[in-house]
């Protein structure tokens, strides 16, 4: 079933994302989460119903909140087989570096090109909250090993002390996180100069409500020279919005946006989560360089929100 | 301070069930500033196993045993003693105890884990028990109260993140700086978590030393933590005795 993969050449892009960054275009992620269980058709079906040719590369999340399901790797090069074009996130709360190494240059041979690199939120969030957190590197050193292993080496050592030599060098496109809308936004930049230093080459954001701090934030990290993938979250209801405001760190959203979805009779809800998010879009996209979809299950919505931002 | 808080009760009694002649051992050191395992503690701690055992008496006997003042438990009479040492984890202390440990089939320790290992090193021909969960090396932040500092990491970075150690105090042990989950000032594991890597971040602002924050990190040498197995310390100019202690 697995077509042969496209040998990626030494330089330029090694994916399409990449590729259309790097052209300036607009671009468009989108993100799935596998099941818990083996049935993971669903989110294919649905990435291939509503992402495949809406978004320019999706995003498979690893052990998402740290409830454990099948994992990120699989699936991300299941999506390579139907064309897709993962994102394939990795955090290192689970796996010491000889598991995180070991599992690029497995991603690397099935065809996975573009990695995102994450701490994860701590197991005591999720539903084994009695598991070893093992977090050996952080999201820095995580992005550090990528670039060692492009180099050709890891990060350990031969006998003799020497840098070990990989037989086969696998290359990536290296993406980061950030919070843009925290209140304390300095340690947040610091952060991420330090993951664009270890060799992160995108960003994708925490979900931004608030346009004009947004807006600020990307001022103040205008030195970052890395594209800037806006996040976006669908908020379903009010209910999920004030949650959000009290429990998810570092996002905001304005009273204005909650009041909206209050006042969305039970039908129109859908349309007025889709025209939020089109307006966000709307308003941010002349300082970033992408958007990043977070939909939570509302797939079948993506189609409409690129066109309620004005980009289909 | 080793920190360490007393296990429950019904754990401590489970652990001691078929022994007869059981010697509470407390430990002067920093269990007992910290209150776990002290002479006091000890003391309570016997009071409440030959309570415990008259209870599993009467349950056992219709109380009859337990009228006459003895303390038994199913299975005949438990004797419990209670004695305390200075320390538990240095060998001199030892002879200071006011009991033969040939009198007891059992000794209920409740030093840290390191008392209770060091004298089952030093007397194989005994059963050592811990009647204490060590939990942390900590402070005493507040009446009653201790709080994490250290975790005994091998690779000591305080100089450099302001005398806040991230490696202990914040939840994933990063190193670079905050996580995602930093949320006004506390860590996304408890709002009660101060974010050890925003305590680091307002220290060496205030310092004038956001370098520090800046500098990269590499990745850790977790092998001074545990990697390598179990650690030692040798000063070779005090080693006049050729036989190294266990
Ligand atoms: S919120 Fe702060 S203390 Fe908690 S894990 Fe993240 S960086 Fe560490």
């Amino acid at each position: 079933m697995t077509e042969p993969h496209v040998e990626t050449p030494a330089t330029g892009p090694v994916s399409k994302l990449q590729a259309e960054l790097d052209s300036g275009k607009f671009v468009f992620t989108g993100e799935i989460g596998p099941a818990k269980g083996t049935n993971v058709e669903k989110c294919l079906h649905e990435a291939e119903e509503y992402l495949k040719h809406t978004v320019t590369a999706v995003n498979v999340t690893d052990i998402q909140t740290a409830v454990m399901r099948t994992g990120s790797l699989s699936v991300s090069h299941m999506l390579t087989d139907r064309g897709i074009e993962p994102v394939y996130q990795m955090v290192t709360r689970d796996r010491n570096r000889l598991g995180l190494q070991s599992d690029l240059l497995s991603a690397y041979c099935l065809g996975v090109r573009n990695v995102l690199a994450l701490t994860g939120d701590h197991v005591s969030m999720g539903d084994h909250p009695d598991a070893k957190p093992v977090y050996d590197l952080d999201s820095v050193g995580l992005l550090e090993a990528m670039s060692t292993l492009e180099r050709g080496s890891d990060m350990g050592s031969d006998a003799k002390g020497n840098p070990n030599v990989l037989d086969g060098v696998p290359r990536f496109f290296k993406g980061c996180a950030v919070t843009p809308c925290t209140e304390e936004v300095e340690p947040q930049i610091i952060k991420l100069e330090k993951k664009v230093q270890a060799g992160a080459q995108f960003v994708q954001t925490q979900a931004v409500y608030d346009p004009e701090a947004f807006e600020r934030f990307m001022e103040k990290i205008a030195h970052i020279k890395v594209p800037v993938l806006v996040g976006i979250v669908m908020l379903k209801n009010a209910g999920m919005a004030r949650y959000m405001n009290s429990s998810v760190p570092g996002v905001f959203v304005p009273e204005s946006i909650i009041q909206r979805l209050v006042k969305a009779s039970k039908d129109d809800k859908q349309k007025v989560s889709i025209d939020i998010c089109g307006e966000l879009i709307q308003k941010m996209k002349h300082c970033c360089q992408g958007a990043h979809l977070m939909t939570l299950g509302w797939d079948h919505c993506v189609p409409a929100i690129i066109q309620a931002a004005g980009l289909a | 301070m080793i920190v360490a808080e007393r296990k429950p009760l019904n754990e401590i009694v489970q652990s001691l069930a078929g022994r007869k002649r059981v010697l509470v051992l407390g430990c002067g050191g920093c269990v007992a500033v910290c209150c776990s395992g002290g002479e006091k503690q000890a003391e309570l701690l016997g009071e409440q196993l030959k309570l415990a055992a008259q209870v599993a008496c009467k349950a056992a006997s219709g109380g009859e045993e337990a009228a006459r003042g003895g303390t038994a438990a199913p299975g005949g009479k438990v004797e419990i003693t209670v004695d305390c040492i200075t320390r538990q984890c240095d060998r001199e202390f030892f002879a200071n105890m006011k009991h033969d440990l040939k009198d007891f089939d059992v000794v209920l320790s409740t030093a840290c884990g390191v008392g209770v290992g060091y004298m089952t090193a030093l007397y194989p021909e005994k059963v050592i028990l811990p009647a204490l969960n060590t939990t942390f090396y900590g402070a005493n932040v507040a009446p009653g109260q201790w709080q994490e500092f250290c975790h005994g990491c091998g690779d000591c970075v305080l100089a450099w993140t302001g005398g806040v150690c991230p490696i202990a105090r914040c939840s994933k042990s990063l190193i670079n700086g905050a996580c995602g989950g930093t949320n006004h000032g506390k860590c996304e594991v408890s709002k009660d978590m101060d974010c050890a890597w925003y305590l680091i971040y307002k220290r060496l602002k205030e310092l004038g030393r956001l370098e520090d924050l800046r500098k990269m990190r590499p990745a850790r040498q977790w092998s001074k933590d545990r990697g390598k197995g179990v650690r030692r310390l040798t000063h070779e100019e005090l080693m006049q005795d050729t036989e190294v202690q266990k």
